[in-house]
């Protein structure tokens, strides 16, 4: 994996909630309330004062520091996943309640499982358009 | 992660299905966020009664179903209703009915009935030190900082589990050492006479709420007379703009006697002295348009308290409003209004109270898109995307100012 001149290999990261997913990454270049800021039905980014407004979280992995804004953050994750509009999997930089906790209650409620991995900051940057994460954590770039 | 024999019996369901779903819900999170041990709580503070979709009402019905039963005072949120007033809001019969149902649900746990998104202006003031779990970003800001309780960012269903089970994960907030400031703010370039309007504090929680990265700061430099009602605006608009959930103001916040204090003794890890170039532009990025039409003035988020009513009402001085001016409030103000006898005040006025709920969580305004002012940080933050809303900042003055001439008015005298 090859980013900015920075060779990465295959990435290790911290798992907080177990899974594996495949697809197109979704890196936010700020972080965002998804209360607010992302449609619970279509998932786009209606936040008009964010950078990707437009943009489909639905079928991606979703890259983001942490969650801002509004604790109804989880409400709006399980009704995602409860429309099969969820991303495919997280990836965050803090463990955040938040975005955990919608995940977690998907899980337990039978919405589906998605995997939620933790990275260090320093690293986000590098994260590839593409990527597969496995059960350990692993995270691998995709063509 | 080590449960205690108590923790172990709900989680194998001898206290009830619910307890034994929040408590596997708990336990999972608390090895998430590398919890040691889970410890006790004195109150929660529940956002989930606010309704998003059918998914939400699945779970709160399933945990009544499952016996459940609050073990601390709860308070709750703002529902999607006006359960005085249903016909103000605009929710189409199916989305009506399982927002009841919802709002129901929790009633039926054990909640109290408070509907309100300013559970400490409501009589729920957790003292200092007190372990809490409480959601609803505002709320959240305004307990750990003004009142000194501990509380995480609880997210909606983490808030019901922890008040089912009376515990949460030992970490992040409730540690003493995750509360000191490591990000300290001089607002000495800023004017005193700026510092008593009361739009400096939404705009500079909102500049805070984008300057910090899950930082803790203080602020050095602030009045020492600074009241509730400005903190509260300052921690709902830093918790909308940013992911804030604790500040410290040096000399006026209880674990802030001085910002050596808040630091722990230890030199900051990031100092910004802030600039008025930087709050006014913050100001002005508050509001998407600058024009003069105006269709509608919304006030009142967080809730609107009695202290801010006064101030309207002597603001608006016996003049009536010539566009719908809203203010969002708590049934606790309301019986504080008529006791005083202002209701007919701010009848002659053209005031529309909501009550139970506000603006930008459940459809209310009459028109699909407009243009709204608003003093409030985070209605300026949300009304965009949740009210279709374009949205003008301004003072509790310009507002009321505003809603009389059917027009933007603004005096920015304060600001230069």
């Amino acid at each position: 994996m090859r980013r900015g001149g920075t060779e990465m290999g295959v990435l290790n990261t911290r798992v907080l909630i177990e899974g594996t997913a495949q697809g197109p990454v979704l890196k936010l270049s700020e972080d965002i309330s998804l209360w607010g800021g992302v449609d619970p039905l279509s998932s786009m980014i209606i936040d008009t004062r964010h950078p990707q407004h437009g943009r489909r979280i639905s079928g991606k992995i979703l890259a983001m520091h942490r969650s801002i804004g509004s604790s109804s953050g989880s409400s709006i994750l399980l009704e995602l996943m409860k429309h099969q509009r969820g991303p495919l999997g997280i990836i965050l930089i803090e463990a955040d309640f938040i975005i955990t906790l919608g995940v977690l209650v998907a899980r337990e409620m039978g919405l589906g499982e998605i995997p939620v991995v933790q990275i260090e900051e320093s690293v986000y940057p590098l994260l590839p358009d593409a990527a597969g994460i496995g059960l350990d954590g692993t995270l691998t770039e995709l063509p | 992660m080590r449960l205690t024999f108590e923790d172990q019996e709900m989680l194998e369901g001898k206290c009830g299905e619910a307890v034994a779903l929040a408590m596997r819900i708990i336990s999972d999170m608390g090895r998430i966020q590398g919890a040691k041990k889970l410890i006790s709580i004195s109150s929660a503070h529940i956002d989930g009664c606010l309704f998003h979709g059918e998914s939400g009402v699945e779970f709160a019905e399933r945990l009544v179903a499952g016996k459940g039963r609050v073990a601390v005072p709860s308070s709750l949120n703002v529902g999607a209703l006006d359960l005085q007033h249903p016909d103000k809001i605009r929710l189409p019969d199916r989305e009506r009915d399982l927002a009841k149902r919802l709002m129901n649900a929790y009633v039926a746990l054990g909640c109290i009935p408070t509907w309100t998104c300013a559970p400490y202006q409501a009589g729920y003031r957790p003292k200092k030190g007190e372990d809490i779990a409480w959601a609803e970003s505002n709320a959240i800001v305004f307990a750990n900082s003004v009142l000194g309780a501990r509380t995480n960012r609880y997210g909606d269903f983490m808030d019901i589990c922890c008040a089912l089970t009376g515990r949460v994960p030992y970490v992040g907030l409730h540690k003493p050492k995750n509360r000191y400031a490591t990000l300290c703010i001089d607002t000495s370039q800023i004017s005193g006479q700026l510092k008593r309007e009361d739009s400096f504090y939404a705009v500079f929680g909102s500049w805070l709420g984008r300057i910090t990265n899950g930082e803790v700061a203080v602020i050095k430099g602030f009045p020492t007379d600074v009241n509730d009602d400005q903190l509260k605006s300052l921690g709902a608009s830093a918790a909308s703009s940013g992911g804030v959930a604790m500040f410290h103001v040096a000399g006026v916040t209880p674990e802030a006697p001085n910002a050596e204090v808040a630091l722990n003794y230890l030199p900051s890890r990031r100092e910004i002295s802030l600039s008025l170039d930087e709050l006014i532009h913050e100001r002005d990025r508050m509001s998407t348009v600058a024009t003069k039409q105006l269709d509608v003035v919304a006030l009142g988020s967080p809730h609107f308290s009695l202290n801010e009513f006064s101030e309207l009402l002597r603001l608006l001085d016996g003049r009536r409003c010539s566009i719908p001016l809203i203010v969002c409030t708590g049934r606790h103000v309301i019986s504080q209004l008529e006791v005083l006898d202002w209701l007919p005040l701010i009848e002659k006025a053209g005031i529309e109270l909501i009550i139970d709920t506000c603006v930008v969580v459940t459809p209310i305004l009459k028109q699909s898109s407009g243009v709204l002012m608003t003093n409030s940080g985070k209605f300026a933050h949300y009304s965009p995307s949740l009210t279709r809303h374009e949205v003008v900042f301004g003072s509790l003055a310009d507002c009321a100012n505003s809603a009389v001439a059917g027009k933007v008015v603004r005096d920015e005298t304060g600001w230069y």
